[in-house]
């Protein structure tokens, strides 16, 4: 910042705060934010117009990968420009906040889908009447029987369908762009023009006279160069409106701000950046670059976000041209930025079901660096405390707890957790760094990677670590109870592994199990290998590419291989669920024959009705998972290798691999759905577990039990785990509380935990735990040299413990 | 028997090991609860601690009316009912069918046998969380010290295996005790309810003065202590006690002693009514902020070191 453009950020209102009690918030960030938090999500359908021309006037034209970095191209000149009153960090997906498009190319949404998401209860998105005819006139018809998802679908085999109406697993790129990308520290360093000059460079080297793939690589290179056009046009949009307002506004503060705004458009993202604002500004061109062009899963992730804004925050500091304030400013312009951006809405069954709006975006605080030192910066503590402060829906943030980070920074992190906004989740970099290694990234590599969306890891800015589907394994175990057939349809949905009622002993029953896995996970992988060729042929993502190693190198687009690292990963959901059915199989039924394999499967049919002495027997008489129970733990371990031994090093078509991940984010609720009573004495349509959690309520031996048996898994074999823990607010009161749940995190991580968050609970989980108390069997409540768990108290008392609970929210 | 007295080895009954204890000393702790009191604290919030002796209980929300407890009770002592389970106490030996066959454990005997081998395998199954969070096991009860044996060989035996041992006492027995006790003991957990002695009695059943002695004494070994209070409203609330346990507890001997103040909390009825017990709560008033504040003021005055709750 020159001293004579300098801008003069509204000064945080002393009074004010002192009043409101709400630090650090100055009055635009509390606009900007109101602005954001109520604003209803609403579909635009501008990006599906300006597309749908260009294809109709240009299809065949060019080379496809052309064609859509002309197609992305054409959007950046025509869409709406946005800037709102009030923002420093400029640039809508949309035309507006949370207007979000849509991308006809991957999947059209019909008329009937558009009027569902126009009228349904939650997490609804607004659609005006004349854009839903737009669609029916020009989008519909023109992109009927030429979107990806009907290629997909043109394609697969009978039992891939059967197995995926049957609810066995979901595959992530039906609807979607494979995504959920994250970015390292290249673009702090380089601009477009500097990414322009590399491409260049790598087209005058093509080979055209041996290598038979230089005219692919041509094209591809092209595609990409003409991306960072775009990119820049986009940008130098947003400066020319910037100056227009400026033109017209009376207010001489926010002129100044609108014609700094127009500086750093036009230096950013062309350049690399050179102020703090202008490093903001720069990833957020360019995480909207990359969702605009596709709309890949789980968004974009800036990575280690400290770590890349720490220099610019130091050298400003020093010279005298940021305070600490300004930055806490800028941060939380761009926080809000994130929050403007809900997920592109489904179509068809799926959009039927409310899902999220979250889109995932996971900044990463704290952890390593490349060189092995720790991470946490001065820059990690302004993260947290924006976080902390703004507490809206996105961006979601991770902590990084090695054994390298200090108590300081965990437990700020833990203050942030006792909070109760979910957020932030904790990982532990001594694990994932060994994953990533396992995997064959080089050691700078991995330090430089970390998680992204959930809980999956990958090498940031080198790597398509593409999330191919969920696995319900729970529903496998059922469809081998069934000899194939699903329950629920009564069609076929797997491969019939034999009567079970003729199993012998518990060792036939595993391995009919295991059979019947690997079927179901060789269609999911033959199908996926399909998808991804068709992404590579037919939507490429050539402005992604940019940003990442090495596709510019390789001349090779991010969906084909471009990338240093190309990793597939199957998501395995209710580990606890399957765990627990199969111990009670193994218990009950072949070992102390409390009950037969019929007498349990027709409990099973009627979904325990009138049984429900054999499901008690079950739930209170069975040795479940996360209570550091060898019986069940054994049975855990095993499955999670055998899940291993299906899953990791299977070649994926990009030269990579697959790997094992066990998340479920919030499939194990349509999985459950679809998954009749399960023998862990879960009744039909009841969610599974989650992740690597323990079935709900089932472990009731307090959280150090769980973090044992979950330690019992070798998990850096996977690329991921997740542990959700309940925690009530009274045992996060006092900062030696905190200091105990740090301790807590660093024992699980010292057993090599990958992941845990905290869910401390509120009054609403606990009036939900009243009504379903079998379900929150593990709730412990806890007060001054008292606890009892939830469920053993009589009414009075859990209503009492609900309005206390309220009292003490820390909210 | 006498109330001072410990009974038998082979007696020696556990009605509860808690995980992740956080409000009984310092870090994490593990805590084992000793059934038996001398004391019968009308606040108190674990009934299930007054005897000690095993206790059936049941839960009649978890009760499906299965029935097994009652065909296969051997003595004929339960019969269900339209208010469930309804046991002759007259008949029932205590034997504990009833609360294995029961499908959906709606019965079950409070007070199990562990021998020091079973327990410190539990304790070091938890050093992890202790080690890094500076914690260790903690003794309470009902009165630990009704077991005295046990719990000398088990603080013996923690201390061999390094863990951090803490004993949460009311104070109420034999002054020899606690004086071996204190050898092997890193930090005390000592009840202060009332310092008048009448009061003391009428509401716990026991007078103070040997409570108050041993006190005196422990804190002459040098001992750690931390003085723990509960406040309850309209019994020891009033400025007079207070100033007066706080004068005496500052004169206490020794540097390593430190008050917690709890805050009653009116949540064990439904503890009482599983054991069958009649729960006096309604007479009993948890304190108000101002009240908390005053009683913090009192003790701070005292030069002490105060904490609120935990």
């Amino acid at each position: 910042m020159s001293p004579d453009n300098q801008i003069n950020f509204t000064p945080p209102e002393k009074q004010e705060k002192s009043i409101s009690n709400d630090p650090g918030m100055n009055n635009r960030i509390k606009r900007l934010r109101k602005l954001s938090v109520e604003t209803e999500a609403s579909i635009s359908i501008e990006r599906a117009v300006i597309e749908t021309n260009f294809y109709k006037e240009n299809y065949g034209k060019y080379s496809i990968p052309v064609l859509r970095a002309l197609t992305y191209k054409e959007i950046c000149s025509k869409k709406t420009i946005y800037i709102g009153a009030g923002e420093l960090i400029v640039g809508e997906r949309g035309p507006k906040p949370k207007a979000v498009p849509t991308f006809p190319e991957l999947t059209c949404h019909s008329v009937e889908d558009l009027q569902v998401l126009n009228t349904r209860d939650m997490q609804r998105y607004l659609v005006a009447p004349e854009d839903i005819e737009t669609y029916e006139k020009e989008i519909i018809p023109y992109w009927n029987g030429r979107t990806q998802r009907e290629r997909i679908f043109g394609h697969v085999p009978e039992e891939w369908k059967a197995a995926y109406e049957a609810g066995l697993f979901t595959e992530f790129m039906e609807q979607r762009a494979p995504g959920h990308t994250t970015l390292d520290g290249k673009i702090y360093q380089k601009g477009l023009l500097d990414f322009k000059k590399e491409i260049a460079e790598y087209i005058a080297r093509l080979d055209f006279m041996n290598d038979p793939e230089a005219t692919d690589k041509f094209e591809t290179l092209k595609s990409m160069d003409i991306s960072c056009d775009a990119s820049i046009i986009f940008a130098e949009r947003h400066a020319q409106l910037a100056e227009e307002m400026a033109a017209k506004e009376n207010n001489e503060t926010r002129k100044a701000e609108l014609l700094k705004i127009a500086d750093v458009c036009r230096w950013v993202p062309a350049h690399a950046p050179r102020t703090f604002w202008e490093a903001i500004q720069m990833y957020w061109f360019v995480h909207l670059g990359t969702i605009t062009e596709l709309n890949g899963w789980d968004a974009m992730n800036p990575g280690h976000f400290d770590q890349h804004l720490e220099p610019f925050y130091n050298n400003e500091l020093s010279e005298g041209t940021l305070t600490r304030e300004q930055a806490i400013e800028l941060v939380s312009c761009f926080w809000i930025k994130v929050n403007n951006h809900p997920a592109p809405p489904k179509v068809g069954i799926t959009a039927r079901e409310s899902g999220t709006y979250n889109d995932f975006t996971n900044i990463n605080i704290g952890g390593i660096r490349p060189d092995g030192t720790n991470a946490v910066s001065e820059v990690s503590y302004i993260l947290l405390e924006v976080l902390e402060e703004l507490h809206i829906l996105q961006p979601g943030c991770s902590v990084h707890i090695s054994s390298k980070t200090p108590d300081k920074f965990l437990k700020r992190a833990c203050e942030v957790i006792r909070r109760g906004y979910g957020y932030p989740s904790v990982f532990n970099p001594d694990v994932y760094i060994q994953e990533l290694i396992l995997q064959g990234k080089s050691i700078h590599d991995a330090r430089e990677g970390g998680c992204s969306g959930c809980i999956e890891v990958g090498a940031f800015g080198k790597e398509a670590y593409l999330l191919t589907g969920y696995l319900n394994v729970p529903k496998i175990l059922e469809v081998t109870l069934n000899n194939g057939i699903d329950p629920l349809s009564g069609k076929v949905a797997g491969l019939a592994t034999g009567d079970p009622l003729t199993f012998k002993s518990y060792e036939d029953l595993y391995s009919a199990f295991i059979r019947q896995l690997n079927y179901i996970i060789d269609l999911k992988v033959e199908v996926s290998n399909y998808i991804d060729r068709m992404f590579a042929k037919y939507a490429p993502a050539p402005f992604l590419s940019v940003v990442i190693d090495d596709c510019i190198a390789k001349g090779r687009d991010y969906y084909d291989g471009g990338p240093r690292y190309n990793t597939s990963y199957i998501q395995c959901t209710g580990l606890g669920t399957v765990t627990d059915s199969l111990s009670v199989l193994k218990k009950h039924v072949f070992e102390n024959k409390t009950f037969g394999m019929e007498k349990l499967l027709s409990a099973l049919e009627k979904d325990f009705e009138g049984e429900e002495v054999l499901r008690q027997t079950i739930v209170n008489r069975t040795p479940f998972f996360g209570n550091d129970d060898e019986y069940a733990d054994e049975i855990a371990v095993k499955v999670y290798n055998d899940l291993l031994k299906a899953i990791d090093g299977k070649p994926n078509i990009k030269g990579g691999k697959y790997h094992l991940n066990m998340l479920s984010t919030t499939c194990h609720i349509y999985f459950g759905k679809v998954t009749g009573a399960t023998p862990n004495g879960r009744f039909s349509g009841k969610s599974i577990s989650d992740g690597t959690s323990p079935s709900h309520g089932c472990d009731t031996h307090g959280p150090l039990a769980v973090i044992r048996s979950l330690g019992k898994l070798d998990q850096v074999k996977s690329g991921g785990t997740l542990l959700n823990l309940r925690f009530l607010p009274g045992l996060l009161k006092t900062d030696q509380d905190l200091m105990k749940l740090g301790s807590l995190i660093r024992s699980y991580f010292t057993l090599g935990g990958h992941h845990v968050q905290f869910n401390v609970v509120d009054a609403e989980t606990l009036e939900a735990a009243r009504k379903n108390p079998e379900e929150f069997k593990d709730l412990m409540v806890r007060m001054a040299g008292y606890s009892d768990y939830f469920n053993d108290m009589n009414d009075d008392l859990q209503t009492e413990i609900i309005e206390r609970t309220i009292n003490e929210s820390f909210g | 028997m006498n109330q001072t007295d410990t009974i038998e080895r082979l007696e020696s009954l556990i009605f509860d090991i808690k995980h992740y204890s956080i409000n009984d000393g310092p870090g994490i702790r593990t805590t084992v609860f000793l059934k038996g009191c001398p004391l019968s604290c009308i606040w108190c919030h674990n009934p299930e601690s007054f005897s000690p002796r095993k206790e059936k209980m049941y839960w009649k929300s978890k009760c499906i009316g299965a029935q097994e407890c009652v065909k296969n009770c051997p003595n004929q002592a339960l019969t269900l009912t339209p208010q469930g389970i309804v046991s002759d106490n007259s008949k029932c030996s205590l034997c504990g069918i009833c609360s294995e066959v029961c499908p959906s454990k709606a019965i079950e005997i409070s007070g199990k046998n562990y021998s020091v081998a079973e327990l410190l395998k539990i304790f070091e199954k938890d050093r992890l969380a202790f080690d890094q969070s500076g914690g260790g096991v903690t003794f309470s009860g009902g009165e630990p010290f009704m077991h005295y044996q046990l719990l000398m060989e088990l603080l013996e035996a923690c201390g061999e295996q390094g863990f951090h041992r803490a004993v949460d006492t009311s104070g109420y027995t034999k002054t020899e005790y606690i004086i071996n006790a204190a050898k092997h003991t890193d930090l005390f957990l000592y009840d202060f309810k009332l310092f008048d002695s009448m009061k003391h009695k009428k509401y716990t059943g026991v007078s103070n003065e040997l409570i108050l002695k041993n006190l005196k004494e422990l804190s002459k070994t040098g001992a750690e202590i931390n003085l723990r209070i509960p406040l309850i409203g309209g019994i020891n609330t009033d400025v007079e006690n207070l100033e007066r346990s706080a004068i005496f507890i500052a004169e206490l001997a020794g540097e390593k002693k430190t008050v917690n103040l709890l805050p009653y909390h009116n949540i064990a009825s439904g503890k009482y009514k599983r054991l069958g017990k009649e729960y006096n709560f309604k007479q009993l008033i948890e304190p108000f902020e101002e009240e908390i504040k005053q009683a913090r003021d009192i003790f701070i005055k005292a030069g002490l070191t105060v904490f609120i709750g935990g």
